[in-house]
């Protein structure tokens, strides 16, 4: 599986996980382009249902950043995302949706080194994975 | 407080005798119960103020047209106008508990009458047993009298009572209705048993203070093992069957999307469900992308998407009340699979769906000591 390139996609806080991927950038810390990411006010504004969404629709992996525990600019919004997150792995699991594709992270905004970090380790752990099982399947 | 009341013949009988005193002596101002459609091939969940309708009450009818719990939000969710006596199977007051939790019911304005449920069939099977003369009620009755749920000759229950693990009102809740009429293993025309919650209700009704007979302990005992265990074997069925993504594809790929699971699901109680919005209503040209990416793409799309944000919205709130399989056109076993799915949530949070109004919903809240080996 030596061409296959992950595409991930990215759910981050505005407070925390995407200040950290824009220290990530604008202290030129290399990772791998494979993600997407898409700007929340707060990880616990997520539904479920876009991730649902990237899931089904062959993301390969996908990727939720929130502030730590305690640290959530709305005080409670990354403990309600952890309560969803993991209602959707479980839900994933018993449907054999590899819910190992979906990830939960905790990322200051202090903490560019390790948005990086988590984003080639994740990417390395897909390509380990492979594509989606339903990327491709046109009969969702 | 458990005893014996005086019987008024049946059962059936008695029980709408006593609604009828319930009403006239105050105690309720207006009872939510089954009335008989005026051609009878119904029985249908009706708000009742005049004690003379009564007499086309049906509190026993083995019939679920719409779960009476999602009506009970109807009648109180916005200011009930008294307090209303609710006669319900425990599949109906486990949605009532549901919904008090998203405040779509009021329990405060409830007096709640359970029955043990005798099971149910579907609303066409109940109006063809009318319309050949049968009486399902009667028949319920003199075999619940033994001990045991057993639908007529030539008919069989709703797929979800049979595996219906809760038919008995307040047997292993923390949330007893405030009267349960107990009809398995002691249903007689002498007299009828009853559990009450408060002691003036006990007065109103007299009841006769009793132990719980060896006879009914047994036969709930049995019924409720056989029950778990098919529930078991069904649910262990489908984890079996839909264990790959194609195969999951497989359980739905005869969806019509027409929706109907949504809008009888009484746990599914979204004013404006996201599927009934715009938001995945995409521009044309999306599509053609899609199709060229994928060589093609099923339409309407999103059509696995829709089931999988209900088992994510609701099925950790699933009653289990079996609407959705009932109102399938296409008859996938849509509530084989969100119990399937809701059951493993619902454990690993400790959560069991009406079993208490003061349990908060899997969803709406969260322990900040809790999942600590999620994030890093």
């Amino acid at each position: 599986m030596t061409d296959f390139e992950p595409r991930i996609v990215a759910f981050l806080c505005n407070w925390c996980a995407s200040t950290a991927a824009d220290l990530a950038g604008t202290s030129r810390i290399q990772y791998p382009p494979n993600v997407r990411v898409i700007r929340l006010m707060c990880s616990g504004q997520l539904d479920p249902i876009y991730v649902a969404k990237a899931v089904l629709e062959g993301a390969d992996g996908v990727l939720i950043g929130g502030c730590h525990p305690g640290d959530c600019h709305y005080q409670s919004g990354n403990f309600k995302a952890r309560r969803r997150v993991a209602i959707l792995q479980q839900v994933l699991g018993q449907l054999g949706l590899e819910p190992e594709r979906v990830w939960l992270r905790w990322i200051s905004a202090s903490e560019g080194q390790y948005f990086a970090d988590t984003v080639t380790e994740m990417v390395e752990t897909i390509r380990e994975l492979g594509p989606a099982p339903l990327r491709g399947q046109w009969s969702i | 407080m458990q005893g014996w009341l005086k019987g008024r013949g049946s059962a059936d009988e008695t029980i709408r005798h006593l609604l009828g005193k319930l009403l006239a002596d105050g105690v309720v101002d207006g009872l939510l119960v089954s009335l008989r459609t005026p051609d009878a091939r119904n029985a249908v969940p009706t708000l009742v103020r005049d004690a003379a309708l009564l007499e086309r009450a049906v509190p026993l009818a083995p019939v679920l047209p719409v779960n009476a719990g999602m009506a009970l939000g109807r009648i109180t969710a916005s200011g009930a106008l008294g307090r209303v006596g609710a006669v319900m199977r425990n599949c109906e007051l486990r949605t009532a508990v549901e919904l008090s939790k998203v405040k779509q019911v009021v329990l405060d304005d409830v007096l709640f009458i359970g029955v043990d449920c005798l099971g149910t069939y579907r609303v066409e099977d109940y109006a063809r047993m009318v319309g050949e003369g049968l009486d399902p009620v009667v028949s319920a009755l003199a075999v619940a009298r033994q001990g045991r749920v057993e639908p007529l000759d030539g008919f069989a229950f709703r797929s979800a009572c049979t595996m219906c693990e809760r038919p008995i009102p307040g047997e292993g809740e923390s949330y007893a209705p405030h009267i349960a009429f107990g009809l398995l293993g002691v249903e007689s025309t002498e007299r009828l048993w009853v559990s009450v919650r408060d002691d003036r209700l006990t007065e109103v009704l007299g009841v006769e203070p009793a132990e719980e007979p060896e006879a009914r302990i047994a036969a709930v005992q049995t019924l409720v093992a056989a029950r778990t265990a098919e529930r078991d074997r069904r649910l262990t069925e489908f984890s079996e069957r839909a264990h790959n993504p194609l195969a999951l594809l497989a359980e739905f790929s005869t969806c019509i999307r027409c929706q109907n699971c949504m809008v009888t699901c009484p746990i599914c109680y979204c004013k404006e469900c996201i599927f009934r919005t715009e938001v995945f209503d995409h521009p044309s040209p999306r599509y053609w992308d899609w199709a060229e990416r994928k060589g093609g793409v099923r339409l309407p799309s999103d059509t696995l998407l829709f089931h999988v944000t209900r088992m994510l919205h609701m099925a950790h709130a699933c009653v289990g009340c079996g609407m959705c399989s009932d109102s399938c056109p296409v008859s996938i076993p849509v509530a084989d699979i969100f119990r399937a799915v809701g059951q493993r949530v619902q454990e690993s949070f400790g959560y069991v769906p009406g079993r208490d109004p003061d349990e908060e919903m899997i969803i709406a809240t969260f322990r900040e000591d809790e999942l600590g080996e999620m994030g890093k």
